[in-house]
């Protein structure tokens, strides 16, 4: 048998292109990716959400000789923020975990940035929601990897009947289960439009709910309106523009529109409006389609009356409310090459179909060209009842609190600035000018260091 | 002094083993009562070292840090907080949710401890344990009771109002109604624990002094007044002292039935803490709220051990 003939130099150069080789590699599905992987992630509240999502990761896990193991955390009782809060404090736990708005950037500084995942994502699927690039890059880098699971937006979810019988207006005329809306009839469905006809629901008995309390319900619709108006709090360079004409007005606006809600909107959380439309007492809030998925197993006769669509138009725009969730991969993870891994094969098209179909339609993929999807087009009843809830027309994602940098817009968001507000001006008759310099001081304090 | 060698004599019989000295020393060392003392408080000692000394010495040093945590910033979370309307509305409502709460657990638990313990021996002990039926359910899932109980929407109380030809009352979306309702959950969670401690001390009162009292023609107000006021004075202070920390430090109350709202305006220095330090990302401006509560509840700490130690000589 012949010898090879291996000199000192061929053996050192062999050994140096195989090391660099190795370094610089990919993450490469081959036995190397074998290890563990801990996720926890936000617990579903659509019954066998959590199912699909186990089952993607195990398929994943197999192909890819890597245990994946899940534990799922509820957001009630914010025991998802309290988890995350912990592990970034003592710097163990998951390698994975579900963050929502605003905690990539609480703890980008303990974050590994998913820029190789989020660009080949990009590059593949187009461009991403502007709220979830504000709200998870920084510094040019991506801390955070937009979530098809939980993410959301806030659209109206209006009583067809109660709108026909007591306004005259055919909501399904305005948004129809299809792309051929008519410019002409969405640009009628305004702000002047929606406080005309929130008077006539309530002088007939149904009126529409509006939650003006401190949970994300009330703030995210809030904030979008106020931006339908043209009304900053904060802008990028850190500048106070709460005193404006714009806030005016929109407080103005909120002084008109509040008196026609029920009086319990202050104190509701966010089951407070989804239980108001499910008794069948409202005829519209602002929400994703879980308050007609509860109706639909709880009081069908609504279910089959409600329909999704665009928020109405401002003076600034047409802006509806987005609450993206994000996975963050710790830096202290030990198994960052299959994290970033999994995560990619997550947030690829066909399994964002496959969970949106879990989900009948909650979660929202943040690639505008995931809006295809059948599932949107398919469920009911009344058929075509959620097609509109991914933003379609002129409808603009939006978050509150925004354009401020994002730590200081967190806290604007999470300290309710906008509906405490317009609490103070609708239900403490606090003047205008006194809650503007209320707001001011609190905002001279959000944008200390 | 006690020869300890004379009553544990060491190494008899086999003096000369070095194995055999040492393992009656250690003997012996476990035989004194300071260390027997030591070793079964070892694990209290652990669990208070770990799970509060440490948590509250790191609390100290997060709060003086800056947001991001990188830098130190001495005292300034504390000085910013003073200049917070927002901050100071909490320091008035923690103190209105803790004084009047505390005022009326301690009434309620007078009161009722005076009728429980007037009631014949034979029915008293399932009437103190009905009463304490409060205390023992767990307070979150007590409070996720009252709060279908106030519902905004579907409140069983109004629900019953209505019944009987009244308006709805607005129990969580007006601001003063929303503290009134939170300071009710807590008395009637509370009020237990102060009226099974009353219970005891008026067990403790000699009846023999009643009988004294009666036959000098003191009547029942008399009585109440000058023996049982006087001999329950301790168990009262030390009671309210030990509620008073409590109830300042409440959480599990006002976050699940307001979440602090409407308006800010039933947010308890707990809950404000969890707002700004969770929530908002902000860990050491929420830990510099809650370390608020500290020289507060440690000058009513003194006052009242003060009076109770004073009152102690006294007796002595």
């Amino acid at each position: 048998m012949p010898r090879a003939n291996i000199s000192r130099r061929s053996l050192l150069k062999t050994t140096g292109l195989a090391t660099a080789g190795v370094l610089s590699a990919p993450y490469v599905r081959h036995s190397y990716a074998a290890g563990k992987l801990a996720l926890g992630v936000w617990d579903h509240w659509v019954p066998g959400a959590n199912n699909t999502l186990t089952r993607l990761c195990n398929e994943w896990g197999e192909k890819n000789k890597v245990e994946v193991t899940i534990d799922y955390i509820t957001s009630q009782g914010d025991k998802d923020l309290l988890t995350a809060s912990a592990e970034a404090q003592a710097r163990a736990g998951h390698d994975i975990m579900s963050h929502r708005a605003w905690q990539i950037q609480v703890h980008r500084a303990v974050l590994e940035p998913l820029d190789d995942v989020v660009n080949a994502l990009i590059a593949k699927a187009g461009p991403i929601s502007p709220v979830s690039e504000y709200l998870a890059r920084a510094d040019g880098k991506w801390f955070g990897l937009p979530t098809t699971v939980g993410s959301q937006v806030k659209p109206c979810c209006s009583r067809l009947d109660l709108y026909k019988q007591h306004c005259g207006i055919d909501l399904t005329a305005i948004f129809p289960p299809n792309p051929n809306r008519d410019p002409k009839l969405v640009d009628s469905w305004n702000w002047d439009l929606y406080l005309k006809s929130a008077e006539q629901l309530f002088k007939a008995g149904v009126p529409v709910g509006l939650p003006m309390g401190q949970t994300s319900d009330a703030i995210d619709s809030t904030g979008a309106m106020f931006r339908a108006f043209g009304s900053v709090m904060v802008d990028e360079k850190d500048n106070i523009k709460v005193d404006s004409n714009e806030t005016r007005a929109a407080l103005e606006y909120f002084k008109k529109l509040m008196p026609f809600n029920p009086p319990e909107v202050y104190a509701w959380d966010d089951a407070g409006n989804n239980r108001w439309l499910i008794s069948g007492k409202g005829a519209g809030i602002m929400n994703p389609p879980s308050a007609w998925a509860v109706a639909k197993r709880d009081n069908p006769k609504v279910a089959e009356q409600c329909w999704t669509h665009d928020m109405p138009r401002g003076p600034a725009g047409r802006f509806v409310g987005q609450l993206p969730f994000f996975y963050g991969l710790w830096s202290f993870s030990q198994n960052k090459p299959a994290g970033k891994a999994l995560l990619q094969f997550l947030s690829e098209k066909d399994q964002s179909r496959q969970l949106v179909e879990a989900s009948v339609g909650y979660d929202l993929p943040s690639f505008k060209s995931y809006y295809d999807f059948e599932t949107w087009k398919t469920v009911e009843p009344p058929p075509g009842t959620v097609y509109n809830y991914p933003p379609r027309g002129d409808e603009q994602p939006s978050i509150t609190g925004y354009p401020a940098r994002p730590d200081v817009a967190a806290q604007i968001y999470n300290q309710s600035i906008h509906t405490i507000m317009v609490a103070k001006v609708c239900q403490g008759s606090e003047p205008i000018d006194k809650v503007i310099a209320w707001a001011k001081g609190e905002l001279e304090g959000l944008l200390r260091a | 002094m006690v020869d300890l060698a004379r009553h544990y004599p060491i190494g008899r019989g086999e003096a000369s083993g070095q194995g055999a000295r040492a393992g009656a020393t250690l003997q012996l060392w476990l035989r004194r009562r300071s260390t027997i003392a030591v070793l079964m408080c070892l694990p209290l000692i652990v669990i208070v070292a770990g799970l509060i000394v440490y948590p509250a010495l790191y609390s100290i040093y997060l709060s003086m840090l800056n947001k991001a945590q990188t830098r130190f910033v001495g005292l300034d979370n504390f000085s910013y907080l003073l200049r917070r309307d927002t901050f100071w509305m909490v320091v008035e409502q923690s103190a209105i949710f803790a004084l009047s709460a505390v005022f009326f657990k301690a009434l309620i638990g007078l009161v009722t401890a005076h009728l429980v313990n007037n009631l014949p021996s034979k029915g008293q002990r399932k009437w103190r344990g009905m009463l304490l039926v409060p205390w023992v359910i767990p307070l979150a899932l007590s409070t996720l009771g009252w709060w279908w109980l106030f519902d905004p929407t579907h409140s069983a109380f109004n629900w019953l109002i209505q019944g009987v030809g009244g308006n709805d009352i607005p129990w969580l979306s007006n601001p003063y109604w929303a503290r009134f309702s939170v300071i009710l959950v807590n008395v009637w969670y509370g009020a237990p624990f102060f009226l099974i401690m009353y219970l005891a001390a008026l067990k403790s009162v000699p009846e023999q002094l009643y009988e004294a009292a009666q036959i000098d023609g003191a009547n029942a107000w008399q009585r109440f007044r000058h023996i049982t006021l006087p001999m329950m004075r301790n168990i009262i202070a030390i009671t309210v002292l030990f509620s008073l920390i409590v109830t300042f430090a409440n959480f599990d109350i006002v976050q699940i039935m307001t979440a602090g709202g409407p308006r800010n305006m039933t947010h308890v220095f707990a809950t404000y803490a969890f707002l700004l330090g969770i929530r908002s990302g902000d860990l050491p401006l929420g830990a510099a709220v809650s370390l608020f509560m500290l020289p507060i509840l440690a000058v009513s700490a003194m006052f009242i051990l003060r009076g109770v130690r004073k009152r102690g000589r006294e007796i002595g």
